[in-house]
């Protein structure tokens, strides 16, 4: 299934800062990143409970906030690209 | 049904392939090229100059993505796997039928039943096309004949009668294969199966496709806890992974032979698209090497009714599913192997 991960991250301070790395880390080693706080990832139901769980335990509750949007199994059809990097299909032919 | 898992093919020279988290990042000079999640992955195909980290060869074998290192132009290197998994209950029923021969001789007589019934399958395909434009009466007789070796081989006593009757087939296939070209130029000429190295295009296209059907089927095998290096049909030999070979039989006609006579057929490959290397073999230039790749991933994303299991699965999973029918029947769940039978 498809899920979109978004976050807004306070990185006022330095703790903040290792926040948002550690966030943007743990959503790239399971999707990967479309526009700056933004994460699609092709996850199936097992792989999405370990990466939200790690994701809610690295986020500060008080100060940040995560959005998890479930796109579901035909998820990549609902999604229109305009303008700049676009990003590689995944499960498309991947030829370097 | 597992998910299908995609296949990263680097041909980029010079490329390394580092692990970055849980993702493989290939790099070109210095630059990120692409970046790729782990789980997402079945296999890792390298092509020619790319190397790779042994981080990321780790994180590959304990993640279950097999890497597999060919030469520029396709001609099978080595792979990189983890630790044997699976099931040793398993791997020892195999060895055990592999060294009794009635139990060589019986699943020999499957491999070579599905690919006896699967050339036939691409013939008469062919001739229902093109049957109008082609010399049809050679080719109805040698899909006849094809039916006659089927049951000769379903009742054949001994592996080795059963290996008589594949080459019999194997002759008769490849001596019409070339009227089953339908583009009228010399380059996409056809005579005989010639390999190391191919001496014309189609053969040159068809090595290079069972070499990567060959990735995809011992994955699979191994995927199930299958032994690949010992086959029924293919004796042993070092280095050789014969059950893979065994496997692929049934998948040759349908998969390869059959995408290298659509990719002809269609113009999606021209005679300018294949180059004659120093030995005399006929390579295929860089840029066509990846319009290949590209239609071979396309077409393991399209889907088949499998006859055996009634389940609608990606083409790309029917190694996957033959290895557990395989594993199935050595364990004495199912009476006999079912080979894929296209219809």
């Amino acid at each position: 299934m498809l899920m979109l991960v978004t976050y807004d991250v306070n990185t006022e301070d330095r703790a903040g800062c290792a926040r948002l790395r550690r966030m943007a880390k743990l959503c790239l080693d399971y999707g990967q990143r479309v526009q700056f706080s933004v994460f699609e990832c092709e996850v199936d139901p097992a792989q999405w409970e370990a990466l939200r769980h790690k994701l809610v335990a690295a986020m500060d509750p008080q100060r940040d906030s995560l959005r998890f949007y479930r796109l579901g199994r035909e998820g990549k059809r609902r999604i229109e690209h305009v303008g700049i990097k676009e990003p590689v299909d995944l499960d498309g032919p991947l030829v370097v | 049904m597992r998910r299908l898992l995609n296949t990263l093919y680097v041909t980029a020279q010079g490329a390394y392939l580092t692990k970055d988290g849980e993702a493989v990042a290939v790099r070109v000079e210095h630059e990120t090229r692409l970046r790729v999640p782990l789980h997402g992955l079945g296999g890792v195909v390298c092509f020619g100059q790319v190397s790779a980290s042994p981080a990321l060869l780790g994180a590959c074998a304990e993640a279950d993505v097999g890497v597999s290192f060919l030469s520029e132009n396709g001609r099978f290197l080595a792979s990189v796997r983890g630790p044997v998994s699976g099931n040793v209950l398993l791997r020892r029923e195999q060895y055990r039928r592999a060294d009794s021969a009635p139990g060589r001789a019986g699943l020999a007589r499957c491999f070579v039943q599905g690919k006896l019934l699967n050339c036939r399958a691409v013939v008469r395909r062919a001739l229902r096309d093109h049957g109008a434009g082609m010399d049809a009466a050679p080719l109805e007789a040698v899909a006849r004949g094809f039916t006659d070796m089927a049951e000769r081989a379903a009742r054949a006593a001994t592996d080795d009668s059963v290996r008589g009757i594949e080459g019999e087939a194997a002759a008769a296939y490849f001596g019409v294969f070339g009227q089953l070209v339908r583009v009228d130029d010399p380059a996409f000429g056809f005579t005989t199966r010639s390999r190391r190295p191919p001496l014309d295009a189609v053969n040159c296209l068809l090595s290079f496709l069972y070499t990567l059907l060959a990735h995809d089927v011992r994955s699979a095998l191994e995927a199930v806890g299958l032994d690949p290096q010992v086959g029924f049909l293919h004796r042993d030999r070092p280095g050789r992974p014969s059950l893979a070979l065994d496997v692929m039989e049934e998948f040759r006609p349908w998969l390869a032979d059959r995408l290298v006579l659509s990719l002809i057929n269609r113009k999606q490959v021209r005679p300018g698209d294949f180059t004659r290397g120093g030995t005399g073999g006929v390579l295929l230039t860089d840029e066509a090497r990846k319009r290949v790749l590209v239609a071979w991933q396309a077409r393991k994303q399209e889907e088949v009714t499998h006859p055996f299991i009634d389940e609608k699965v990606a083409v790309g999973l029917l190694p996957h599913v033959q290895a557990l029918l395989l594993a199935r029947h050595l364990r004495g769940e199912l009476d006999g192997y079912p080979p894929f039978l296209w219809r």
